[in-house]
């Protein structure tokens, strides 16, 4: 269960645009005639999309409406799943993985060059107001292990210099590249990391 | 160690393409129309022969899972729901299967659904995974355009439409009936069973949920034969496996392996062996965070399989092996496991909901040296409390890894709880409220 509070200031007014008109009835065909409940996840992606990655409380009365079911339980939706954001993030939105594969690989270290860039506290703007950062549970990378994602994007194989790169590309508004940096292809060993690692714990 | 030819999945890290076309040269799709044509109680009892267990972490006999759905169509249709929401700490196999192997998923669906009656299939991706849920949306476009599903799917007179549905960021949801609350639109939290989801599942229709990789494996199976796939393995432990190798190691890597392969020559020969040599491994986690940690001892003969691992008290699980070395605390490690459960428990639950934090805040105690020498019993009672007592098996997933730690490392504790019940210092961290939401100004 997380803890969510909703943001302080809400829009009073909260509609899909044409676009994600089509892609709501699109995503209602998915799902039996009866069943328009189903649908209630994805509408909140698409809000959350919409409403530069968070969902106001208008949009979950509007979604409510939309699939003809009460308020609340889109509410109940919405705070129950860590996905759904219901305050604003940054532009880039860095969620650092710290769950054990990724502590054992130094990923608090990344967490405290977050700390450092980005702003002290999780959940925070950066004084730019592009970044923000929190920590997550397991994001299912663990071979490339310490990694974070920022919005959709993965970042595998990290170090601290290349946290920092990372972050500062974000904060400039020049995304660097996602994927392995390492130039790892995937999840295959490589045979040269045991002399780079030597025998150290990251 | 298993042989190129038998491997399953040979696009596993990317080296040979993984669109339609490049996928039908590994031999997807080859003569999917005769494997149907055999029929459903053919299929069922070759995969029965074949002896293939769920590779999603509780090893159930998937031909069985499949025959307790209804023979035939009643007033209710049937579904396929294929778990992809893959949380557990430690597991990455599903997420290379879609981005790399995603015809073989697809394929499998398709004669799974023939096979219990079913002409929609869900596919649940966890939320994360929105790259990987896209390139698995092109392979099903590109399936779809080839005819190869949808009406008159392969031309086996099957019809079939595969949805993928996104998960949210919820553990829990990799729970079958937790996933089915979750697709219909509910908060994720488990049904009681029975009644089982093959019976009554999604909209309380029959529901076959399986496992990723479960159902990547099933058509090259049935092309090649259950014998060929049983002749792998040991008895009751057939077939290959991909075992995700993480933590404190040299290489840590995706590999498939045939079950029953030793842990050290897993370790040893795919992931560049423990970093500081075999003789600084402390222990490993075989199969995800959900399954007790084996020590280095029993380590060195260990096998990879279902039974050989309950055999020491543990457990297969996703494969998902973390291997943790000397030069990490045991005991933080497991308070940080510990922090996971807390976060991800559901709350449906008393044991588990208000346990699962109990459990962490003793660890993390322990692990600052501020425990006292009751809290061992204090935390060992907990688990028996939560284990048993709750309707999932997240009860069981948050006990057991503690319970492996109090059995394996007892002297490491009894080192650390040296902590004066009588004498209260002050201590900074409020211990009944969970610490770091604290620090964060949203809490």
């Amino acid at each position: 269960m997380s803890l969510k509070k909703i943001h302080d200031n809400q829009p009073d007014k909260f509609e899909f645009t044409e676009t994600n008109l089509d892609l709501a009835d699109k995503i209602l065909k998915k799902y039996p005639s009866d069943q328009k409940k189903s649908a209630v996840m994805p509408l909140l992606y698409l809000a959350q999309n919409q409403n530069e990655n968070w969902i106001p409380l208008a949009a979950m009365k509007y979604i409510g409406k939309f699939l003809n079911m009460p308020y609340i339980n889109v509410y109940e939706i919405a705070t129950f799943y860590s996905m759904y954001n219901l305050a604003p993030v940054g532009k880039y939105f860095v969620q650092v993985c710290t769950t054990s594969p990724c502590a054992l690989r130094g990923a608090n270290k990344l967490v405290d060059i977050c700390k450092e860039k980005i702003s002290k506290n999780q959940n925070e703007l950066s004084q730019n107001g592009l970044c923000s950062w929190t920590e997550v549970e397991c994001l299912g990378a663990c071979i490339n292990a310490p990694m974070m994602q920022v919005n959709e994007e993965y970042y595998e194989d990290l170090d601290e210099t290349n946290t920092t790169k990372i972050l500062n590309s974000f904060l400039e508004d020049k995304p660097l590249k996602s994927g392995s940096y390492r130039n790892r292809k995937n999840s295959a060993p490589e045979k040269n990391q045991i002399l780079i690692n030597g025998n150290k714990n990251a | 160690m298993l042989k190129e030819e038998n491997k399953i999945f040979k696009n596993l890290y990317n080296e040979y393409g993984w669109e339609l076309e490049n996928a039908v040269k590994r031999d997807d799709w080859l003569d999917t129309k005769k494997i149907i044509d055999k029929g459903r109680d053919w299929i069922i009892n070759e995969i029965k022969t074949s002896e293939l267990r769920g590779r999603g972490g509780a090893g159930f006999s998937t031909g069985l899972k499949w025959s307790f759905a209804p023979k035939k169509v009643g007033s209710r249709p049937h579904y396929l729901v294929i778990n992809a929401d893959e949380s557990e700490p430690g597991t990455c196999k599903d997420r290379d299967i879609l981005r790399f192997e995603p015809q073989k998923l697809i394929e499998g669906c398709l004669i799974t659904s023939y096979a219990v009656n079913a002409k929609v299939c869900y596919v649940y991706i966890r939320g994360e995974y929105s790259n990987e849920g896209k390139r698995l949306q092109e392979a099903i476009d590109q399936a779809y355009s080839k005819n190869l599903i949808g009406k008159n799917a392969s031309n086996t007179g099957w019809d079939l439409d595969i949805y993928i549905h996104y998960g949210a960021g919820a553990y829990i949801c990799g729970e079958e009936t937790a996933l089915l609350e979750s697709l219909e639109g509910n908060k994720g939290q488990p049904r009681l069973k029975p009644p089982f989801p093959a019976l009554v599942g999604l909209y309380g229709c029959p529901t076959i949920v399986n496992n990723v990789e479960t159902i990547a494996v099933v058509p090259t199976i049935l092309r090649r034969g259950a014998k060929w796939f049983a002749s792998m393995g040991r008895p009751k432990n057939t077939g290959t496996k991909i075992f995700c190798i993480s933590g404190n190691v040299n290489t840590p890597c995706n590999v498939e392996e045939e079950m029953g392969i030793p842990l050290k020559e897993l370790i040893e020969k795919h992931a560049g062996g423990v970093i500081g040599g075999w003789k600084n491994l402390q222990a490993v986690i075989p199969g995800g965070s959900s399954m007790p940690m084996v020590p280095k001892d029993i380590c060195e003969t260990l096998r990879m399989d279902f039974d050989s691992l309950v055999g020491v008290k543990s457990g297969l699980g996703t494969a998902g092996v973390v291997v943790i070395n000397k030069d990490e605390d045991i005991i933080k490690c497991m308070a940080r496991i510990a922090r996971f459960y807390k976060h991800e428990s559901c709350g449906q639950c008393t044991p588990c909901r208000e346990g699962a934090g109990w459990m962490w805040r003793i660890l993390e105690r322990t692990a600052k040296g501020e425990a006292t020498h009751k809290d061992i019993d204090l935390l060992s009672d907990v688990t028996k409390q939560i284990e048993g007592h709750t309707i999932c098996a997240f009860g069981e997933g948050s006990a057991w890894p503690v319970q492996g730690l109090l059995r394996h490392f007892r002297k490491e504790i009894d080192k650390r709880c040296t902590a004066d019940p009588i004498f209260k210092k002050k201590r900074k961290i409020p211990y009944l409220i969970d610490q770091h939401n604290l620090e964060s100004k949203d809490a």
